[in-house]
C-alpha cells in the first residue's frame, strides 16, 4: 500500500508537478507570448485538428471492421481480427519510416497517387495518415465486447415490433454502443495528440506548415529553451485534459440514454 | 424464445415475411461492402507497411541484412534495448502487482484518484513524459546543479532511459491486473491467512496461480512497449553512438542518414518482436478464458 503510493508518486506525480513548477519560472506575459507566438499556435493547431479528423476517420472505420468482425464470417477474419493491435504493438518509430516509405513519391502506394496529383509525403495529408494510423485499435477494442456482449433478442424484439434492419441498426444498436464509441474515440484522439515517432517521418516538420507539437517541444529543448518548451507542454496537457473532459461528460449521457432506450 | 413467437398465429406470417431477409443480417450486397471496406483499410493501413518493413530489409540481400544488424553499432543498440526492458520491466512488475493488490482489495480514500494516475502515462504524450525527466535531472532542472557537482550522470545516460522507460511502460500490469484481482475477491486469501498462512506464503501459493495468465499478458505488453519507446526516450537519450541508442533511436538515425536498408534491417527486428508479441497475445488470450471458465464451473 505505501509501497504504491510512494513508487506512484515518486514515478508519476514528482515529475508531472516539476512540468508545472517549471512553468512558474516564465512570467505571465512571457507564458502568453511563448504560446500565441504563431509557431506554437500553428503546431498546436496542427496537432489537434488533425488529430481529431484522425479520430473521427477511426471511428467510422472503426465501426465498419468491427461490425465485419463481429457480425459475419469471412475467410481469414481471425487474422485480420489479431491485425488489428499491430498499430499498439508496432514501435512507432517502425511504423514512421514505414509509413513514409510507403507514402513517398516513389513507394508502393505514393506513386500512385502523386500520379493523381495527391501528395501525401511531408505535407499534413501525411500526419492525418499517421495519426489514422495509429488510432485504429482504440474504436474497434472497446466497441468489440459491447457488440459481442449485446442481447440478439433486443433487436428480434425490435424486428417483431416491425422496425426495418436500419431502424434496428440507427434506433437500437448504435445507442447501446455509444459509450463505448466515445471511450474509443477518445483514446484515439489522446493518442494522436501526443504521437510524436510514427508522425515525424512522414510530416516533414516543416515550420507553420507540418510540425506538430511534440515536435515544437523537441526543438525548443535542443535549443535548452526549457521554460518554453514546458510552456507547450502545460498547454498540450490542459486542452488534452479539457477535451476529454467534455468527451467523458458526453459518454455519461450516452450511457443514461442507452440505458433508457434498453 | 423464436419457438414461442411462432406458436401465435398472428406472427407466423411475420415471421415468414421476416425470413425471406434475415433480420440479423443485411442484403448480401451490403455485407459484401462492408466487409470488403473493412479488408481494403487493414490492408492499406496494417499490412502493406509490415510487408514493406520485411521487403525494404531484405532488399539488398540476405547477406547485407546479416552484416547491417551485425554492426558494433546495432548490437549496443540491441543489447541496451535489452537491458532497459529487463530493468524497467521487473521494475513495472513489482510494483504492478503492489499496484493492483491495492486498488483490487483494500478499500481507502482517494482509489480512483489512484486509478487515474496509473493510467495517467498512456494519455500523455511520450515527448512530455521525457521532457519531465529533462526538467529534473538536465543542467537547468531541479537535481541537475547537485548531480553534476556529485558527477553522477543521469540525463543522457542508460539511467534516465530507465526511468522514461519505466514511466511510460507503466500502466501496463497494473491495469492488466486490477479488474482480474477485482473478480476475484479477496476469499481466498482470508481463508488461506484464517488457515494460518503467513501474507507471503499466502501470495505465492494462492494469490499468484489464479493471475498469473494476467501477469504475463501485462509482462507481455509492457516489454513490447518498453523496447519499442521511441517519443520520451529519444528526448532524454541524447543520442550518443554506441553508448546512448536504443534500437528505435538507431533506426532514426540510420534512416536520417539515408542508410535506409540498415534502418529498415533493425526496424525488421522490431516488427518481428511486434507479431511475436501479438502471437503470444492471442495465446494467453486463450488461456485466460479457459482460466475464467474453470472458475465459473
Amino acid at each position: 500500500m505505501g509501497l504504491t503510493l510512494t513508487w506512484l508518486s515518486l514515478l508519476i506525480l514528482i515529475p508531472l508537478a516539476g512540468l508545472f513548477v517549471k512553468t512558474a519560472d516564465l512570467s505571465l506575459s512571457q507564458f502568453f507570448d511563448t504560446v500565441t507566438s504563431s509557431r506554437t499556435l500553428h503546431a498546436l493547431r496542427i496537432s489537434f485538428g488533425l488529430a481529431f479528423a484522425a479520430a473521427l476517420v477511426n471511428l467510422v472505420a472503426g465501426l465498419i471492421i468491427v461490425w465485419a468482425l463481429v457480425r459475419y464470417r469471412f475467410p481469414g477474419r481471425r487474422l485480420f481480427d489479431a491485425i488489428v493491435d499491430i498499430p499498439f504493438a508496432l514501435p512507432t518509430a517502425v511504423a514512421g519510416i514505414a509509413l513514409t516509405t510507403l507514402f513517398a513519391q516513389n513507394g508502393w502506394l505514393g506513386a500512385p497517387l502523386a500520379s493523381l496529383g495527391i501528395k501525401v509525403a511531408f505535407t499534413p495529408l501525411g500526419i492525418f495518415l499517421a495519426m489514422v494510423f495509429i488510432g485504429i485499435p482504440f474504436v474497434v477494442r472497446t466497441v468489440q465486447p459491447v457488440l459481442i456482449d449485446l442481447d440478439v433478442e433486443i433487436e428480434e424484439a425490435a424486428v417483431c415490433l416491425g422496425a426495418s434492419r436500419w431502424q434496428t441498426i440507427t434506433r437500437v444498436i448504435i445507442p447501446s454502443l455509444t459509450p463505448a464509441i466515445l471511450t474509443g474515440f477518445a483514446l484515439a484522439f489522446a493518442r494522436a495528440v501526443g504521437e510524436y515517432g510514427s508522425v515525424i517521418f512522414i510530416a516533414g516538420n516543416l515550420p507553420n506548415v507540418s510540425e506538430i507539437a511534440p515536435l515544437l517541444i523537441v526543438i525548443r529543448l535542443s535549443e535548452f529553451r526549457y521554460a518554453d518548451a514546458t510552456a507547450i507542454a502545460v498547454v498540450m496537457l490542459v486542452v488534452s485534459f479539457l477535451i476529454i473532459l467534455l468527451l467523458n461528460r458526453l459518454q455519461r449521457w450516452a450511457q443514461t440514454r442507452a440505458l433508457a432506450v434498453s | 424464445m423464436t419457438i414461442t413467437i411462432i406458436n401465435s398465429p398472428v406472427t407466423v406470417e411475420r415471421a415468414q415475411s421476416v425470413a425471406r431477409h434475415d433480420p440479423h443480417t443485411e442484403p448480401w450486397l451490403v455485407r459484401g461492402i462492408i466487409i470488403s471496406v473493412a479488408v481494403t483499410f487493414l490492408t492499406v493501413f496494417v499490412v502493406l507497411p509490415l510487408i514493406l518493413v520485411f521487403s525494404e530489409a531484405l532488399s539488398k540481400g540476405v547477406g547485407f541484412y546479416l552484416s547491417a544488424l551485425a554492426d558494433s553499432e546495432a548490437l549496443a543498440a540491441i543489447w541496451l534495448t535489452l537491458i532497459t526492458a529487463v530493468i524497467s520491466v521487473s521494475l513495472n512488475l513489482v510494483f504492478g502487482v503492489a499496484a493492483a493488490w491495492a486498488v483490487a482489495k483494500f478499500e481507502f480514500r482517494g482509489k480512483t484518484l489512484l486509478v487515474t494516475l496509473i493510467d495517467l502515462p498512456f494519455s500523455v504524450s511520450p515527448v512530455i513524459s521525457g521532457l519531465v525527466f529533462v526538467l529534473l535531472f538536465g543542467a537547468q532542472g531541479f537535481f541537475g546543479p547537485w548531480l553534476m557537482s556529485h558527477g553522477i550522470n543521469i540525463l543522457f545516460a542508460v539511467p534516465a532511459i530507465v526511468l522514461a522507460t519505466t514511466f511510460v511502460t507503466f500502466p501496463f500490469v497494473a491495469r492488466e491486473l486490477i479488474p482480474l484481482m477485482q473478480e476475484q475477491g479477496s476469499q481466498e486469501e482470508e481463508a488461506a491467512i484464517s488457515l494460518g498462512a503467513s501474507g507471503w506464503r499466502t501470495f505465492i501459493v494462492v494469490t499468484l496461480p489464479n493471475i498469473k495468465w494476467g501477469l504475463l499478458y501485462g509482462v507481455l505488453l509492457c516489454n513490447a512497449r518498453a523496447m519499442g519507446e521511441f517519443g520520451a526516450v529519444s528526448v532524454v537519450s541524447g543520442h550518443i553512438r554506441g553508448e546512448t541508442n536504443t534500437m528505435p533511436l538507431l533506426v532514426e538515425i540510420l534512416y536520417n542518414e539515408y542508410q535506409l536498408v540498415a534502418s529498415f534491417a533493425i526496424a525488421s527486428l522490431l516488427a518481428l518482436l511486434a507479431l511475436v508479441t501479438l502471437i503470444a497475445k492471442t495465446i494467453l488470450e486463450g488461456q485466460i478464458e479457459e482460466g475464467q471458465l474453470h472458475r465459473d464451473d
